[in-house]
């Protein structure tokens, strides 16, 4: 009887394993040491290049020459080695290999820490960093320890403002940022089925935010019709008994909308307790919340008012940003004062598209708020998109259980 | 097998020094390795910089958390970090670490101060903290070989005979 882990990596918790990676994924930022990694390996040749993507999202588009450069070389690697690549504006890596790339049962590691976002495919997928990529492409496969699991298992339904993301701050906060350090966590528990492929990509992404491996979710008939819109059906991973090295219970219906406090993950609160803290910016997008249902959700709240405070909404993919302009959600972005940006990453790591000034305050649907990470000397609180559309109303972070 | 010997006195950081504090996005952009070495903890605190050529990196738990960038090992090797000793390191960091042939110890119950003695001998599962030996968790066979090959890249070019 083992957890998911164990049967996708074929070995009990403990093991360490050599394995071949079903795919294996890199960007902009990891993607350029990569290829000098490779390059000091020899160049050696590329094994099996189909099953390896470039996907430019961190700093996309270029935002020096000097990137526009490394670009370059990097665009025409992926070029001539017949990599999967996706150039400026397809969107955060990991959103990228969401639609209908990662599929259950597979290993999938992706040279950034948030890889672990596939995971909600029932895949076991986990980050590494260049050198090891470049081992990758070399050899098509790394060493892995097969973890031990936490289980988070959740019951209920969730009240209408609250998110994925309010449980996934939630989970953040009870496990701290090293309380799944080298664990897997599996979602499971009857409230699974409620939760659509969005919601279990935001639950997964922030897996790496307590130290995990990666966050799995069985696939099922949820994961089945997902996928089968883009031409793959799958068979449903049933459950089996498994021994948990720890259980997590949360209660959906108890739960309420969380931010956390910078400059830290696990530091997390109740937005209402931090109402009225006033923002000069709110940021909507990246692997975490970015999907078009977070978009969705966004325009719906924010109906025909006008934000109050500067918005910056980045779809996490064209997708995302096609599905917006054909259903008008994007017309009522415009029009509510948001302004858009290219499919990628954005500000999310502080490097172009919506940096904050010093001593500026910041609320983002991102997973991350460390220190000057999104602006030296700015803070960033951390929300659902409930939380941040609220707030991008009344200029100030606002709880949607009072406003909605 | 060979080991990778050394000794250096101690500098110390906290808790969840995440990879951004090792060395921020902001330099990250550039092919150069070099350049690194000059930012390294520039958010944490700009005069540790000077005081990491020889030494050894004494870390609390979660070292390394965060942002899977390798500069933050490579800033550190640059700076002329030996080894790095944590109550705990955050897995993509721990594994940069073996990969770019930064040796790494982890010690649960690790106690230090700022310029104590360090020894260490990655083929054995302890160091010597100001005279004082300490166990630390062992690593497995592969990791000591990549380790002792000085890092992946050399043990990729052996492992494909180039
Ligand atoms: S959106 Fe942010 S967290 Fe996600 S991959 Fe991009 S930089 Fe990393």
């Amino acid at each position: 009887m083992a957890t998911l882990s164990e049967r996708i990596l074929n070995a009990p918790a403990g093991t360490c394993i050599d394995a071949q990676a079903d795919r294996a994924f890199c960007h902009d930022g990891t993607g350029v040491l990569t290829k000098v990694a490779w390059e000091e390996m020899g160049s050696p040749p590329i094994k099996q290049p189909f099953r390896i993507s470039i996907i430019f999202d961190h700093i996309a588009p270029a935002n020096t020459s000097l990137t526009a450069q490394l670009q370059h070389e990097l665009r025409e690697f992926a070029r001539a080695h017949t990599m999967h690549f996706s150039d400026i504006g397809g969107g955060v890596c990991h959103q990228v290999m969401s639609e209908g790339s990662a599929l259950p049962g597979e290993l999938i590691i992706g040279a950034d820490s948030h890889s672990c976002t596939l995971g909600a495919f029932g895949a076991f997928a986990t980050g590494v960093g260049a050198t090891e990529m470049a081992a990758i492409w070399a050899t098509g496969g790394t060493w892995l320890m097969v973890p031990e699991t936490i289980a988070i298992t959740m019951s209920g339904s969730l009240p209408s403002h609250v998110e994925a993301k309010d449980i996934a701050l939630a989970y953040c906060g009870r496990l701290g940022m090293d309380g799944a350090t080298y664990r897997a966590i599996e979602f499971i528990g009857d409230a699974m089925p409620k939760l659509d492929m969005a919601d279990r990509l935001t639950l997964c992404n922030m897996a790496v935010e307590t130290g995990a491996k990666t966050g799995l979710c069985y696939a099922d008939e949820v994961t089945g019709s997902y996928l089968a819109n883009y031409g793959t059906h799958i068979p449903v991973q049933e459950p089996e008994p498994c021994t948990y090295e720890k259980e997590i219970h949360l209660s959906l219906d108890e739960m309420v909308p969380l931010v956390a406090v910078p400059d830290r993950v696990d530091t997390v609160s109740p937005v209402s307790e931090y109402m009225g803290t006033p923002i000069d910016q709110v940021f909507v997008g990246t692997c975490t919340n970015g999907r078009y249902k977070d978009l969705e959700r966004f325009a719906s709240i924010l109906s025909d008012d006008m934000v109050m405070v500067r918005t910056i909404i980045v779809p996490a993919s064209r997708a995302v940003l096609s599905e917006a302009v054909q259903s008008g959600v994007l017309q009522t972005l415009i029009e509510a004062g948001c302004s858009i940006g290219v499919p990628g990453c954005g500000p999310c790591l502080g490097a172009h598209m919506g940096v904050l000034g010093p001593g500026e305050i910041g609320l983002s649907t991102a997973n991350r708020n460390f220190k000057n990470r999104m602006g030296v000397d700015a803070r960033y609180f951390l929300s659902s998109v409930t939380t941040a559309a609220c707030s991008a109303l009344a200029g100030e972070i606002t709880d949607p259980g009072e406003f909605l | 097998m060979s080991s990778i010997t050394g000794r250096g006195p101690a500098v110390c950081i906290g808790d969840d020094v995440d990879t951004d504090l090792i060395i921020a996005g902001r330099y990250l952009r550039t092919k150069d390795r070099s350049v690194f070495q000059e930012h390294v903890f520039e958010d944490l605190d700009p005069t540790l910089a000077a005081r990491l050529q020889g030494a050894v990196l004494i870390a609390g738990k979660n070292l390394g958390c965060g942002s899977s960038r390798e500069q933050a090992v490579v800033a550190l090797q640059q700076a002329g970090v030996q080894a790095v000793v944590a109550r705990s390191a955050a897995r993509i960091f721990f594994r940069n670490c073996i990969n770019r042939g930064l040796p790494v110890f982890i010690v649960p119950d690790l106690f230090c101060h700022e310029g104590n003695e360090i020894r260490f001998d990655t083929e054995k599962n302890e160091l010597s903290i100001a005279g004082k030996e300490v166990r630390s968790l062992p690593l497995s066979a592969r990791m000591n070989e990549i380790l002792a090959a000085g890092g992946l890249v050399s043990y990729i070019r052996r492992e494909t005979g180039r």
